[in-house]
């Protein structure tokens, strides 16, 4: 019961995080946004193996958590550096 | 049920209510402040306080388990990666140009302008 209670909060959390990423003005704010929806999944993946009484789901939120981590910041290496794997064009372009 | 059971039952209870209340308070600080660096702190909330209780009110539902041991390993690394990727993205904001809007109304100075060096390697906006 309590962890149907959670669920519907996150829920609730989700949708009003999904209002700002998609109407976020700036990229950031989506990033933002972004990373805050993969932590309320997290959140939502181990309650839900709660509420089924299926714990086993535990090990897919530490996947998503691992993945929410890593997708944050290649997002914003990649938006920095229009390049996820090197930047030397970059920096030479800058010191022309 | 014992008198424990019951116990840990109604602090459990307590866990998942105010974890679910701090979730929904910082949902709704994410959609509601009117800019990027407000809408920080109200991220920090859930990735916080909100992973916080909601993972202690399940840690007491498991009981002492490999379940348990889970959980904490989720919950210590969301709680070091939380504040790190908020940090990434404020100052990949920072440095990309983005301000403060009431930066100028609160302090009477003028935002510091943007230069090469506080640019940082590429700044295509």
């Amino acid at each position: 019961m309590m962890f149907a209670v959670a669920i519907l909060a996150i829920f609730i959390a989700m949708v009003l995080v999904l209002v700002r990423l998609f109407g976020g003005p700036t990229l950031y704010d989506r990033v933002l946004a972004v990373n805050s929806f993969g932590t309320h999944t997290v959140l939502l993946i181990g309650l839900i193996g709660f509420l089924t009484e299926r714990p086993d789901f535990l090990d897919i939120a530490l996947l998503y958590a691992l993945i929410n981590f890593v997708g944050t910041i290649a997002i914003l290496k990649f938006f920095r550096y229009r390049a996820i794997g090197d930047k030397l064009p970059v920096k030479k372009e800058l010191e022309q | 049920m014992s008198a424990l059971e019951t116990a840990l039952e109604a602090i459990s209870w307590a866990f998942m209510v105010s974890g679910s209340f701090f979730v929904i308070v910082g949902a709704v600080g994410t959609l509601r402040f009117p800019d990027f660096w407000s809408r920080l702190h109200a991220v920090s909330i859930t990735d916080s306080a909100g992973v916080i209780l909601l993972f202690a009110g399940m840690c007491i539902q498991a009981g002492f388990t490999l379940i348990t041991v889970k959980l904490i390993i989720i919950g210590v690394f969301l709680f070091i990666t939380g504040p790190t990727s908020t940090h990434a993205i404020a100052n990949a904001a920072l440095v990309s140009g983005l301000r403060p809007k009431e930066a100028k109304g609160f302090t009477g100075v003028e935002p510091e302008p943007l230069t090469k060096q506080n640019a940082g390697p590429a700044s295509p906006e």
